[in-house]
């Protein structure tokens, strides 16, 4: 029994000792928008004066709008994807896996394909066309092909969704389409209900990625009045010759609190999502 | 209750393979539901040929053209891909950078990722919360945010600096000198091995415990169970991530560009940034097609290779070795 304790402790020490190396940078960085800039490159993780100019400085730090205004913009383009993927996703998903109709099979065939297709080979010619509707500058380079089930991750939530649909035992639409249910009804009425864990689990990842896609935003949004918060952390270290750290810490930490929130909030989600699309294909 | 779901899920399948085999027999297929199936499929559909196929097509035909997006493309032939191989230097120069910092980081991050998740994959007290812990880094992931962490941490009065200087080694600016920018990256990416380690902690629940016992019944230490157990039942897992990892690698964009802008003196110049600054620095759309064909045709060939590399490694166990 003693020998199974002191490996336990040997366990926990190796586990805490992993953590601090891993969160020490986030630990250091949380501290640092805290910190006054001549106390940056002290390693101690705990601010000498802690004060919270830094935030305030840095939410208004590019010239003519604050801070409120890009995140303003990332959840107005965010809200757009994310409403749109849920609905086309859950649509295709459903078509692949409960109906029957030729070339399916080949049809989702190229839907895993497109999951790892490299999306430089896309970027040009969709500028160009993204270009000549006029829509550089506007969120709808990104809105759109959400809503045509594309976009960032729209291929990896199709195949999320078949795969969690295909669980569902078919008794259920069978029985609904006995009563004359319509495949739309057995659709909305039926799948969608028992659909809520996985469209969670895509809503996140949606968030998280489309948060994170700089490359995108960077190429179709050039006015600082669109821009994203990504976008203007960007311009914040560009623009000024000597970089102001803290201000620069304080803005990123914010900007990466919406993905931590949602994390902590959904975190099975986000674990069960991936393993079931790991494993399960 | 999990038990009766199982079977039902197993009756409609046996159901189902009736059903199947029933149609099969009929020559003259005919679909249950051809019109609708399309109809919910549509999105995707036309998603697929507006936004890929197309483009596709489009960005072949400029790979063959000079296209600055204010004029038509003009016919070129083959004078894009000529210059690609015989004269560009920059294309080597980023190929070899992106290999570089594919062949470092995707190894390295998957066997960090599988040693953390073996690590975790116990029951202990806490177990969730350090979880959390290893994997909260890569959340944040590609975000610019951990850009503006990492140039600052790594740059000449950075904190890592003065951590070195407790122990007597002189610090530099490991962003701004050429012989370690890359190497700062490769480390950023190997932070952030949560998602490939997720994956493999799934795996590793696969895998019945019986397997371990009857192993360490035998004699077998825990290094000889790892690489005899371990290892090979976790093999499709591994090219799972392999691939996965090896692919968003070549396409690594975001954090170059940030950090280090691809210096100094082209350290860090991946492909992607090579391919970005050609089509939107310079309005060279035809020459960035090419290069973006060329890009694909390189992670075709490399992942075709692990692909065919996996037969010599990958162990499928027959029966999955999942205990009931």
């Amino acid at each position: 029994m003693n020998g199974m304790r002191s490996k336990n402790l040997q366990r926990h020490g190796l586990l805490i000792l992993l953590s601090v190396v891993m969160m020490y940078p986030v630990l250091w960085w949380i501290s640092a928008a805290f910190k006054s800039n001549e106390e940056m490159s002290s390693p101690s993780l705990i601010p000498a004066t802690a004060s919270f100019v830094n935030f305030i400085e840095g939410w208004s730090a590019v010239p003519g709008y604050s801070f409120t205004h890009f995140y303003t913009n990332t959840f107005i383009l965010i809200a757009g994807v994310l409403f749109t993927t849920l609905i086309s996703c859950s649509m295709v998903a459903f078509g692949f896996s409960r109906l029957d109709f030729p070339l399916r099979s080949f049809w989702f065939a190229i839907v895993l394909m497109t999951v790892m297709l490299p999306n430089q080979i896309t970027l040009v010619p969709q500028y160009a066309m993204f270009n000549g509707f006029g829509w550089v500058n506007t969120y709808l380079p990104f809105i759109v092909p959400h809503s045509l089930a594309g976009g960032i991750g729209g291929s990896f939530f199709i195949f999320l969704l078949v795969q969690f649909i295909r669980g569902i035992p078919s008794e259920l639409d069978e029985a609904a389409k006995m009563d004359g249910c319509s495949w739309f009804g057995i659709y909305f009425r039926i799948i969608m209900p028992l659909l809520k864990p996985p469209l969670v689990t895509v809503a996140i990842y949606c968030f998280l990625w489309n948060w994170d896609d700089f490359l995108g935003h960077l190429i179709y949004i050039n006015a600082v009045d669109k821009y994203t918060v990504g976008l203007a952390l960007r311009m914040m270290i560009d623009t000024s010759s000597t970089a102001p750290w803290g201000q620069l810490f304080a803005m990123s930490l914010v900007s990466v609190l919406p993905s931590v929130l949602i994390f902590f909030l959904a975190q099975r989600h986000i674990v069960e999502g991936v393993a079931t699309s790991g494993l399960k294909g | 209750m999990g038990e009766r779901v199982n079977s039902a899920y197993k009756l409609t399948a046996d159901h189902r393979k009736v059903r199947d085999s029933g149609k099969k027999i009929k020559s003259g297929r005919r679909w249950e539901s051809p019109l609708a199936g399309y109809l919910f499929i549509s999105p995707w559909l036309l998603g697929f040929f507006l936004f890929t196929f197309w483009p596709m097509i489009q960005s072949a035909y400029f790979s063959f053209t000079e296209y600055s997006l204010l004029e038509a493309p003009q016919w070129i032939g083959l004078d894009n891909f000529n210059k690609i191989i015989n004269e560009d230097r920059l294309f080597y120069k980023s190929l070899g950078v992106t290999f570089w910092f594919v062949f470092a980081s995707v190894p390295l991050k998957l066997l960090t990722a599988l040693l953390v998740a073996v690590v975790l994959n116990r029951k202990l007290r806490g177990m969730h919360f350090y979880r959390t812990l290893i994997y909260f880094p890569s959340l944040v992931g590609t975000s610019v945010a951990i850009a503006i962490l990492w140039s600052n941490m790594l740059g000449t009065d950075g904190f890592v600096n003065k951590l070195l200087s407790y122990v007597g080694i002189e610090g530099k600016s490991w962003i701004g000198s050429p012989d370690t920018a890359l190497g700062t990256l490769i480390l950023l990416a190997m932070w952030q091995f949560g998602a490939s380690m997720v994956i493999f902690l799934a795996g590793l629940k696969q895998i019945s415990g019986e397997l371990y016992e009857a192993a360490s019944v035998d004699g077998a230490s825990k290094a000889r169970q790892f690489v005899s157990i371990t290892i090979p039942l976790l093999s499709p897992v591994i090219l799972f991530n392999l691939v996965l990892q090896t692919i968003s690698a070549f396409q690594m964009f975001t954090q170059a560009f940030v950090i280090t802008k691809g210096g100094p003196i082209n350290s860090t110049y991946m492909y992607a940034l090579y391919l970005y600054e050609k089509a939107f620095g310079r309005l060279e759309m035809g020459y960035a097609s090419a290069l973006a064909w060329v890009l694909l045709l390189i992670i075709g060939a490399v992942t075709a290779l692990i692909f065919f590399s996996s037969r010599y490694w990958v162990f499928y166990a027959t029966d999955g070795g999942k205990s009931k």
